[in-house]
């Protein structure tokens, strides 16, 4: 005998089989519940204004990022460790794949930096520091490293929070070739 | 070996995921040997439903520990020393949280157990509600000094006097305190007046339920918490799966054999009118399932709306402040009348003209709160007001069991002693619950905080007392590293006390974790911490002021205590009664 009253007994189980949906999607769509994303991505790329790392050289602009072609952005300093790590895949990115890479060594002291990329090789197209940080503020920093690409439109595409690993190459390089 | 060292080696085990599933698993058949031992005098067919139901449960864990979380795993190439314990967790109060969380989490277990065997019965009667009760008491009680444990830890490890953030896995705590202690005022409904049966039967699911729904939330990944296990999809999925198979088994069950419970009767019927001690049972039940059900959406909320639109959001102490704790005042207010009102029938009248003195001292205590002791915050003073009330309340109510001051007091203290054990556990408890509003008052609304860089010889004022930086340590501990603040403390000049606190690096883990150093007279803490800094710059000293802060784990413990007392009812231990003469007994 189903009546209305009956059916009453059956909402515990129905607000079960809801909630039991939501966590089997949540497990199964391998959803990372810690990731913040970012919200430069798809807006135009915030102004670059920066000294060159290099004395003497020009100051970065936002020319740089307005080429027509897509271009990486990292942020890294020569206290950092993981900048370290992925160091030498950022050397690869530039001499094999030829990519375009800006640096801005972030709250450097510029000596530091200098010294570090010398021993270290130096993959930037452009290098750049940001001594007290305020760059690092309109870019949106968390810490370093961090790695922005912007294409060719001057749209920031990717922002990754951190060291950049052979598997966000997958990612890269398509849109690095494809151009904007 | 010293004694802490081995301490923490026994709690090793379970400070992990696997090892803390085995620790699960022991209690679970714990548990199922108590039931075994201690209800003899239940009903054959119930026991032995009771006892297939609690083995189910702990098959599932252990094929959970076998295929996904086997605690035995050799490690590939095992460190010499072992891998150490977190060192958040070398500590005396944290060694023994999840112990007590777990018997709690379990206890209700045995409830789902004597549930599910009540519906494959058919059956919901006085007796059954007598033997459910001291398994409820027990867990309940346990999963109070679970949490208020964990809760304390945090107070003393974290370093800068929070006791509860509302993180999820603290939530999924607190959703089986909550509906463990609406069962236990329900299920007196049913051992006393027939009524509610199927109502107590869902929550006696419920309780278990949320019990593994946290044990699934903390260890899928599916939140993120500072306390999360273990982020396995494949675990989750099989947390997943159990939770449905014994939540959705049950909940199913209830569904098709709970409208047979209702239509059983017996002893009067189970009639009453809305003013009764029945009708404010119900107030209670309505009350904490609301605040079970608003800890469940704030705790779910950021996964849902993930889920269906990516935004991320994290609900906190804002939305909790504004839900949780207004839904609170109702409750606390109907606390002190409930016990003064008659069964099926009762008068409101003769109950607050009673309590009117009860309420004339919580006014005047709000307002002395919000004029004297500190205007800061006007909730504050309200929350002072209703704590005093339910104290004063509460007391009132047990002076007038006593008759107390208006008959001999050879007459009150023979009352006294008649006074059944779960009738004094109430009145401890609902007390308790005051003392503890009182220490969340005094600590969240009312405390002075002070963080100054300090050079050695240099001085900070808070709270009317001077603290100098005499000196600087570095010092070594049988794992660790450390430096240690040297703080003196005058009060008005004369010396007062010497506080330490220390920043202790772990070598194993590389992990720095605070030594707070409290100087507590049980009526307030005194809270020094130790941060990062040099001879050059200076230290960075965090000086806390917290009144009341102790009356929070004091009150949580003599809640538990209450419970207890309550448990050691005669009418627990002298076994169940007869059956009433309506109900047919079954030919088994």
């Amino acid at each position: 005998m189903i009546n209305s009253n009956r059916l009453l007994y059956f909402l515990p189980l129905l607000t079960l089989a809801i909630m039991a949906g939501f966590f089997a999607w949540s497990l199964s769509s391998g959803r990372d519940p810690a990731a913040i994303g970012s919200v430069l991505v798809g807006r135009p790329a915030p102004a670059l204004a920066a000294a060159a790392l290099q004395e003497g050289a020009p100051p970065l602009t936002d020319a740089l990022l307005k080429t027509g072609k897509p271009v990486l952005l990292n942020f890294f300093a020569s206290w950092c460790a993981p900048c370290q790590i992925e160091h030498p895949l950022l050397l690869r990115l530039a001499e094999r794949d030829g990519v375009a890479i800006i640096g801005i060594a972030y709250k450097n002291k510029p000596e530091e930096a200098r010294a570090w990329l010398k021993r270290l090789g130096n993959p930037f197209k452009q290098t750049g520091i940001d001594p007290e940080g305020k760059l690092a503020l309109d870019w949106g920093l968390s810490g370093v490293p961090e790695t922005y690409l912007i294409d060719g439109a001057g749209i920031v595409r990717l922002h990754y929070r951190a060291p950049l690993s052979e598997r966000d190459l997958a990612t890269i390089l398509p849109l690095l070739r494809g151009g904007s | 070996m010293s004694w802490p060292t081995l301490l923490y080696k026994v709690s090793g085990v379970w400070g992990n995921h696997e090892g803390s599933m085995l620790l699960w698993a022991l209690i679970l058949a714990l548990f199922g040997a108590a039931v075994a031992i201690f209800g003899v005098h239940l009903p054959d067919s119930l026991r032995a439903r009771v006892l297939a139901i609690q083995a189910l449960i702990g098959v599932g864990f252990l094929a959970f520990l076998l295929f996904t979380s086997n605690p035995f795993e050799r490690v590939a190439l095992p460190p010499p020393d072992g891998n150490g314990l977190n060192p958040l967790l070398q500590d005396p109060g944290l060694a023994f949280h999840p112990p007590l969380l777990y018997l709690g989490y379990v206890g209700f277990s045995v409830t789902y157990a004597f549930a599910i065997a009540a519906l494959l019965e058919g059956r919901v009667d006085a007796a059954w509600a007598r033997w459910v009760r001291p398994w409820t008491l027990a867990a309940w009680c346990f999963l109070t000094c679970g949490i208020a444990l964990g809760s304390w830890w945090a107070y003393y490890i974290l370093g800068w006097g929070g006791f509860w953030f509302w993180d999820p896995v603290e939530n999924a705590s607190l959703m089986p305190w909550l509906v463990g202690t609406a069962l236990l005022h329900s299920a007196i409904v049913v051992e006393k007046r027939g009524a509610l049966q199927s109502w107590t039967v869902l929550l006696a699911i419920l309780a278990f339920s949320l019990s593994l729904l946290g044990t699934f939330l903390v260890r899928s990944g599916v939140l993120t918490s500072v306390h999360a296990f273990a982020q396995d999809p494949a675990r989750g999925m099989f947390i997943l799966a159990f939770l449905l198979i014994v939540t959705g088994g049950g909940l199913a069950l209830y569904a098709w054999r709970a409208p047979q419970l209702a239509n059983q009767s017996y002893g009067g019927g189970g009639l009453f009118q809305p003013i009764s001690r029945e009708g404010a049972l119900v107030l209670n039940n309505l009350l904490l399932c609301t605040l079970a059900l608003t800890v469940l959406l704030g705790t779910l909320y950021p996964l849902f709306l993930d889920l269906l639109t990516g935004a991320k959001v994290s609900v906190g102490p804002p939305f909790f402040n504004a839900t949780f704790v207004p839904i609170c005042a109702p409750l606390f207010a109907a606390m002190c009348v409930g016990p003064f009102l008659g069964w099926k029938r009762a008068e409101i009248w003769p109950a607050l003209a009673t309590l009117r003195t009860a309420l004339a001292i919580a006014v005047i205590a709000a307002l002395v709160a919000a004029f004297a002791i500190d205007g800061r915050s006007t909730l504050a003073a309200v929350a002072f007001g209703f704590a005093i009330w339910v104290i004063v309340g509460t007391l009132l109510e047990f002076a007038g069991r006593l008759r107390l001051f208006r008959t001999p007091l050879s007459d009150s203290w023979r009352r006294l002693k008649a006074t059944p054990r779960a009738s004094l556990g109430m009145t401890i408890a609902h007390a308790s619950l005051g003392f503890i509003v009182l220490g969340c008052v005094g600590t969240g609304a009312w405390n002075h905080e002070l963080i100054k860089t300090m050079k050695l010889g240099d001085s900070a004022s808070i709270a009317g007392f001077e603290v100098k930086l005499d000196r600087m340590d570095a010092l070594r501990g049988p794992n660790y590293v450390a430096e240690r603040a040297t703080l003196v403390v005058t009060a008005g000049g004369s010396p007062f006390t010497v506080m330490a606190p220390e920043r202790r690096l772990f070598l194993v883990q590389r992990r720095q974790i605070a030594e707070t150093a409290i100087n507590t007279n049980l009526m307030r803490d005194l809270y020094a911490t130790l941060g990062e800094g040099d001879a050059v710059n200076g230290w960075v000293i965090r000086l806390y002021y917290n009144p009341l802060a102790p009356w929070i784990w004091l009150g949580a413990a003599m809640c538990a205590f209450g419970g207890f007392v309550s448990l050691s009812d005669r009418r627990l231990r002298v076994g169940a009664p007869q059956r009433s003469r309506t109900a047919a007994q079954p030919a088994e």
